[in-house]
């Protein structure tokens, strides 16, 4: 499926990009998933945050079955995720996920990192996809930095690669499992401004993140979890000045006032 | 205004002290760096001293290097003579005179196409690489077995020398890399039965001693299997050797795969590949660069190893060289046959050695 059909395809699917109904999952007894309902438009920007060890992590990787899900339903783009490996792969290359260790491939060159899914996933020819790389990594301001290996580059660099890896599949959402939590303080505007741009070009995305200041700026919908449960979810205006529950205020208390 | 604020100046550079470079100061850090060093060093030397001259007096002064018979040995050092009367069946084993041009041939051809792939700009080396593994051993299978093109056939029995020493030892590692490798991938499977078969195939040949496994190649495995069914004593041996070799090829890799963090794995996954694309392209070529020396440690022992061929009959570089030094004529130079022996062993090993230093250096990538 290429970009423009599956904008076109929308309609059809009544703009609902993800679609969690009822979803529990347990790591052996733990149940880290309990019941979650949500769902999430095309062009909308979900920050979910939360304490740590709160599932929020384990939620988006749900999304592209990095973990399987044992209860509920799963449905990206009209696609329900089973068991079946043909749709798995099918949603995993509509779904870029950028990971907080930016997991970029050490022995590859920054554009053979780029250009790896689209030539074996997409099988778009070399040349053509070192076009559509060079043409994100531009995006991501380090065209430069083509040619060096990841281990060269600093870490806000090197998420900016991880980025723009994950656009170079021209996915239609995007999530993020905490992008700026290994980053050096000085690093992590250079990556959030990269993500401004994309929820500001209109992309689906759904950010696992404590940088407060990106939710409050580009959010639709702040997402909060607690011990598995979805607690609390609003607009970030409601969600910062006016929380419901006490647990948020709790945590709007701590990462607030530290 | 500029008097106001101090502005940074970078200070320059200055040169390290004289007591930290030159032949003095890499004396006393390497050699004379504590007393016991010292002393270890004067030892050293003297040991040296000691044994050297003899060993070069033996080996070169007095050795001899001209004639046809041990007559032409009388001096009191080694006696290369033997070495070089009996140099072409150390190479060539059996192998009749007149058709050891073949193996010739297979070696030349061996050395450029595998010479192509040192060079960076040869274009063609994924093509250069496919036809060595698959075509380049058919050609040479024909080439030195004969019977067709015209050429005379020559039974595995004759082959031997080096010839027969690196025959096995490059089948043995070119062959044990890939099926080393898949076992490797299935043990560390999610398909119980698959792991389980890996597992065993490997505790199973890991656990046997080679000599023993080459005894039932040659002797026990034709006891058992119909006569028309039995297949060449050397093929025997070598499908034995390369299950041996992947056995231990496979623990080796295994411990470089257990060395990638989950994150690769997931990050290739998040893009839509899926597994032997994984494997391949992303967690493999990471894995075996880590265990590039664990590897080549393991190459170099099967080449060293496949010296224990002579037992069962097979007359190798080491078996030749026992073969002449045990025949009547040349009676009492076992020693020059070991020491060339050794000597030859020890180039090979040590050309495995520095390519894969080099190998390693060529793949690191900063990380």
């Amino acid at each position: 499926m290429s970009h423009a059909q599956a904008d076109t395809g929308q309609g059809a699917d009544t703009g609902v990009a993800i679609r969690m109904i009822g979803v529990h999952k347990w790591y052996g007894q733990f149940h880290v998933l309990k019941d979650i309902h949500l769902s999430v438009d095309f062009k909308e920007k979900i920050v979910v945050c939360g304490p740590s060890g709160s599932g929020k992590s384990t939620l988006i990787r749900c999304i592209n079955r990095l973990e399987e899900h044992q209860r509920g339903r799963i449905i990206v783009e009209g696609i329900e995720l089973t068991n079946d490996l043909k749709k798995i792969a099918e949603i995993r290359s509509e779904v870029g996920m950028v990971f907080q260790h930016f997991n970029l491939f050490p022995h590859l060159t920054v554009l053979g990192n780029l250009t790896l899914a689209p030539m074996w996933v997409r099988k778009i020819p070399r040349a053509e996809a070192e076009g559509i790389a060079m043409k994100f990594l531009t995006r991501v301001k380090i065209p430069e930095q083509a040619t060096k290996f990841p281990g060269q580059l600093s870490g806000g660099q090197q998420q900016r690669v991880a980025i723009a890896r994950a656009l170079c599949m021209n996915p239609k959402i995007m999530l993020f499992d905490e992008p700026t939590s290994a980053l050096d303080p000085e690093m992590i505007k250079e990556v959030v401004d990269v993500m401004v741009d994309l929820a500001e070009e209109g992309m689906t995305m759904i950010v696992v993140t404590h940088e407060m200041g990106f939710a409050n700026r580009v959010a639709d919908r702040v997402v909060f979890m607690d011990e598995g449960e979805i607690i609390e979810q609003a607009d970030p205006k409601t969600f910062f000045n006016n929380p419901q529950n006490e647990r948020t205020q709790l945590f709007l208390s701590q990462i607030l006032s530290h | 205004m500029a008097d106001a604020k101090p502005t940074f100046m970078r200070s320059p550079d200055l040169p390290p002290p004289a007591s930290t470079v030159g032949v003095v100061r890499w004396l006393r850090q390497n050699l004379f760096s504590t007393w016991y060093n010292s002393v270890l060093t004067v030892l050293t030397l003297w040991l040296i001293w000691e044994v050297a001259p003899p060993v070069i007096a033996w080996a070169l002064v007095n050795a001899d290097w001209t004639g046809a018979t041990r007559d032409a040995c009388s001096h009191e050092g080694a006696c290369w003579v033997f070495i070089k009367e009996w140099f072409g069946q150390l190479i060539y084993g059996r192998y009749p005179l007149d058709e050891r041009w073949r193996v010739n041939l297979g070696a030349v051809i061996l050395i450029v196409c595998a010479g192509t792939l040192f060079f960076p700009r040869f274009r063609y080396k994924a093509w250069m690489a496919a036809f060595l593994l698959v075509g380049y051993p058919v050609i040479a299978f024909l080439l030195f077995s004969g019977d067709v093109f015209g050429l005379k056939w020559v039974e595995t029995p004759l082959w031997g020398g080096l010839f027969l020493t690196l025959v096995i030892a490059i089948v043995g590692c070119v062959l044990a890399l890939p099926i080393g490798l898949l076992l490797a991938l299935g043990r560390r499977s999610d398909m119980p039965v698959l792991r389980a078969v890996c597992v065993a195939f490997i505790e199973l040949w890991r656990g046997v001693p080679l000599i023993t496994i080459l005894f039932m190649a040659s002797v026990m495995f034709p006891l058992f299997l119909p006569e028309n069914l039995l297949f060449d004593k050397l093929l025997r041996i070598l499908i034995a050797l390369v299950l041996f070799q992947a056995a231990y090829l496979a623990e080796v890799i295994r411990g470089g795969l257990q060395a990638i963090p989950k994150g690769q794995y997931e990050g290739a996954q998040a893009v839509g590949l899926h597994y032997w694309r994984i494997m391949l392209l992303i967690i493999l070529p990471q894995a075996i660069k880590l265990v590039i020396p664990g590897i080549v440690s393991s190459f170099i022992a099967l080449l060293k190893d496949t010296t224990l061929v002579l037992i069962i009959g097979l007359f190798d570089f080491f078996g030749m060289i026992q073969a002449a030094g045990t025949h009547p004529d040349w009676l009492g130079f076992a020693v020059e046959g070991y020491v060339f022996a050794a000597f030859i062993f020890w180039i090979l090993c040590f050309g495995m050695s520095r390519y894969s230093q080099r190998l390693e250096r060529r793949l690191h990538t900063g990380h």
